[in-house]
């Protein structure tokens, strides 16, 4: 077999796991840059809404399920935002973070009670789960389509951001907060759409994630929201295109490093297993010091000076 | 000075008499007690009180905001395991991999000096296993220390999954048993004494021993010069480097301290569990420990420990009825089932978090003055109640 053959496959389901990051990693980045804070519950809220379309899909058709399942995230995502870090906006920010890491931990049992900790099937969406072949390789249409759906909404969520009204109240809050606030712009508002927007773009991704994975369980959201919110970091915060692309290459380079051993063995290259796959999420974590001790601010991020 | 000398003898005595309790405790309650949950909160919460303790150091005092303490638990952990596991049941627990450490200090030592050998070499690899999370801190922080809050959150977090994998890795299976759990080492359940015929359990006393002594040595830190230190750079870094503090000298301190006490408290969790295990040393343990820092007040020390045996006793004890169907004499076998426990906990942790962010003891610590003016301060807040209510109702949307 080729070198491309091997890897292509890996590369594919790469770029999809990639696709899905960014949609999440969106949330976080926009929230960092409006709030400054690491919002470390907006990984539960991806579990959630892949929560509530399993128990969605088991009592409504899919064509109703779909909807309701994102009008619940978006409500969940603007009630996180009212309750638990409304209140601490003049706290000092380590207050905010703690708050966060309470709701995620409060996610995370009310799933894992509501659940019973055990494995939910995530329901079959036809025609997006179904298989085809690609350049040789099986795969799901997921798969394929995933990013296609990502970049169209990071098209219209850019095109919103530069030149809507609500848009640039978006950036003069993330420029200036308190200025924003003294120019008439609803502080409020702006960080309740935030909220929302990562919470709609959460909810899409948790349908395009769980469709490739077996199920979904508490601890689901977890992973891939630290790994969003690196991807967030790496492509400097608060930039949206950043993002994305990191995002990409976090994805590609996950999904490389578990097939590594395959694709060094199938080239001859080394004789046994080395379990490089065991490093498949500790890469990601790798990258993300690398890039914070040689690059702080991110590929694409805005240099900041601090003032005494 | 001489009343400083008193208040030290006071609490050297408390101190003294709460540890003749629990040893008393361990003799009296046997396992199949109903009060047995107390020895397994005094257990827990002594390692997750000293956890606690060393995050509050790092986070509270110097105001460094580091979320990798699970991480350096691991390492302890896995030190401790793979130094005190005998000989004759390395074959049988490293099951896929041929061992690589072949000797058990307790057992080497036990050989050479009798059963306090047992004793000493438990001690020393429990010493051993806080020198390496420290090395390992170390590393670690030479490139992260730099990074301000949030990065520096994310950084140590990241280098906490890191480890995790690292351990978990088959190519070191031959030390860390691969991603299988380590077992058959000396634990706390198999710590006895005996005196002519009598036999005294120190199930309980010997981690509430080591907590204490550990947390009596992060008290001294606190009071000396550099504890001082700690405190000025989480007030005002450039104030701090002003008077003359090295920042990068003194960050690195607290952090590698903080990190040799969390390896200390990951060894006495895998003492105290008899199992260590790579995949339960994740980041929601790390947030479980700062929920309980949060709880008990950033930056009291008391208070962290007060919130770790709150949080144990609470979470593993007082609200266990809600996760069988009953609780408090109330039956609702439909709601009180597996997990509710954990929700009604969560909501109480928001609650703290939302309204009473200065936790328990919000930075103070806990004084003998403090206890005696609880009773006259509790009167008052009960008065006071009423008031608080109306004003809740009153209030305005502050701008």
């Amino acid at each position: 077999m080729s070198l491309w053959q091997t890897i292509f496959p890996y590369i594919l389901s790469g770029i999809s796991v990639g696709g899905q990051y960014a949609l999440i990693a969106i949330g976080y980045t926009m929230v960092y840059g409006i709030l400054r804070l690491i919002n470390f519950a907006h990984g539960d809220v991806f579990m959630v809404a892949g929560l509530s379309m399993v128990y969605l899909a088991a009592s409504l058709p899919l064509y109703l399920a779909i909807p309701v399942m994102i009008i619940l995230t978006v409500a969940l995502g603007f009630t996180i935002e009212r309750v638990a870090y409304k209140p601490l906006r003049t706290a000092p920010r380590m207050s905010v973070m703690i708050s966060a890491i309470g709701v995620s931990y409060l996610l995370q049992n009310l799933a894992l009670y509501i659940t019973g900790g055990l494995n939910k099937n995530y329901p079959e969406i036809p025609w997006i789960s179904d298989k085809i072949t690609i350049f040789g390789a099986t795969t799901t249409r997921v798969t394929v389509i995933t990013p296609f759906v990502t970049i169209a909404l990071v098209l219209i969520l850019v095109w919103v951001i530069n030149h809507t009204k609500i848009g640039m109240a978006m950036r003069a809050v993330s420029k200036d907060f308190e200025t924003a606030q003294l120019m008439g712009i609803k502080i409020n508002n702006v960080i309740s759409i935030t909220f929302i927007i990562g919470s709609f773009l959460a909810a899409i991704g948790s349908m395009l994630f769980f469709t490739n994975y077996p199920g979904v369980v508490p601890t689901s959201g977890g992973m891939p929201g630290l790994k969003a919110f690196v991807a967030a970091v790496f492509g400097g915060i608060g930039s949206i295109p950043g993002a994305v692309i990191g995002a990409f290459i976090i994805g590609i380079c996950e999904s490389l490093i578990k097939g590594l051993d395959t694709i060094l063995m199938s080239q001859g290259v080394i004789a046994e297993q080395i379990g490089f796959a065991t490093f498949s999420d500790a890469f990601t974590f790798i990258l993300l010091i690398i890039i914070l001790v040689f690059k702080p601010m991110g590929l694409f991020g805005e240099k900041q000076t601090d003032k005494v | 000075m001489k009343k400083d000398n008193k208040k030290n003898f006071i609490s050297l005595v408390i101190v003294l008499v709460f540890l003749g309790i629990v040893l008393l405790l361990d003799q009296v309650i046997k396992p199949t007690d109903n009060m047995s949950m107390l020895l397994t909160v005094l257990q827990k919460g002594s390692v997750y009180a000293l956890a606690a303790v060393s995050m509050n150091l790092l986070n509270g005092f110097t105001g460094l905001f580091s979320l990798g303490h699970a991480g350096f638990m691991l390492i302890g952990a896995y030190t401790y395991a793979m130094l005190t596991i005998p000989d004759a049941a390395r074959a049988d627990v490293y099951q896929y991999y041929d061992p690589a450490i072949r000797f058990s200090i307790p057992e080497v030592l036990s050989n050479g000096i009798g059963p306090a050998g047992t004793a000493l070499g438990v001690l020393i690899a429990v010493i051993i296993a806080g020198l390496i999370a420290c090395l390992f801190a170390y590393l670690i922080g030479l490139p992260v220390l730099k990074l301000k809050s949030d990065y520096l959150a994310i950084a140590t977090l990241g280098f906490a999954e890191i480890i995790r994998a690292i351990f978990q890795w088959s190519k070191l299976g031959p030390l860390t048993n691969g991603s299988n759990l380590l077992k058959g080492f000396e634990r706390t359940s198999t710590f006895k004494l005996a005196i002519g015929d009598f036999t005294l359990s120190l199930s309980t006393f010997v981690p509430v021993l080591i907590a204490t002594i550990c947390i009596w040595i992060i008290v001294l830190i606190k009071n000396s010069t550099y504890g001082r230190a700690f405190v000025a750079i989480r007030d005002d870094e450039i104030a701090a480097e002003a008077m003359g503090i090295d920042l990068a000298h003194h960050k690195m301190l607290s952090f590698c301290t903080s990190s040799f006490f969390a390896g200390i408290s990951g060894a006495m969790m895998a003492m105290v569990l008899s199992i260590a295990q790579a995949s339960n040393f994740r980041s929601a343990m790390t947030y479980e420990i700062l929920l309980m820092v949060v709880l008990g007040g950033i930056g009291s020390i008391s208070g962290s420990v007060i919130g770790a045996f709150l949080f144990i006793s609470t979470s593993e004890w007082w609200l266990r009825g809600l996760d069988s169907g009953k609780w408090l004499g109330i039956s609702a076998p439909g709601i009180f089932r597996n997990g509710f426990r954990l929700v009604v906990f969560s909501v109480i942790i928001m609650i703290v978090v939302l309204f009473f962010r200065k936790g328990i003891m919000g930075d103070k610590e806990l004084t003998l003055e403090m206890v005696k003016a609880w009773p006259k301060n509790i009167f008052n807040w009960i008065r006071s109640i009423p008031k608080k209510i109306k004003s809740l109702f009153s209030k305005k949307e502050a701008k």
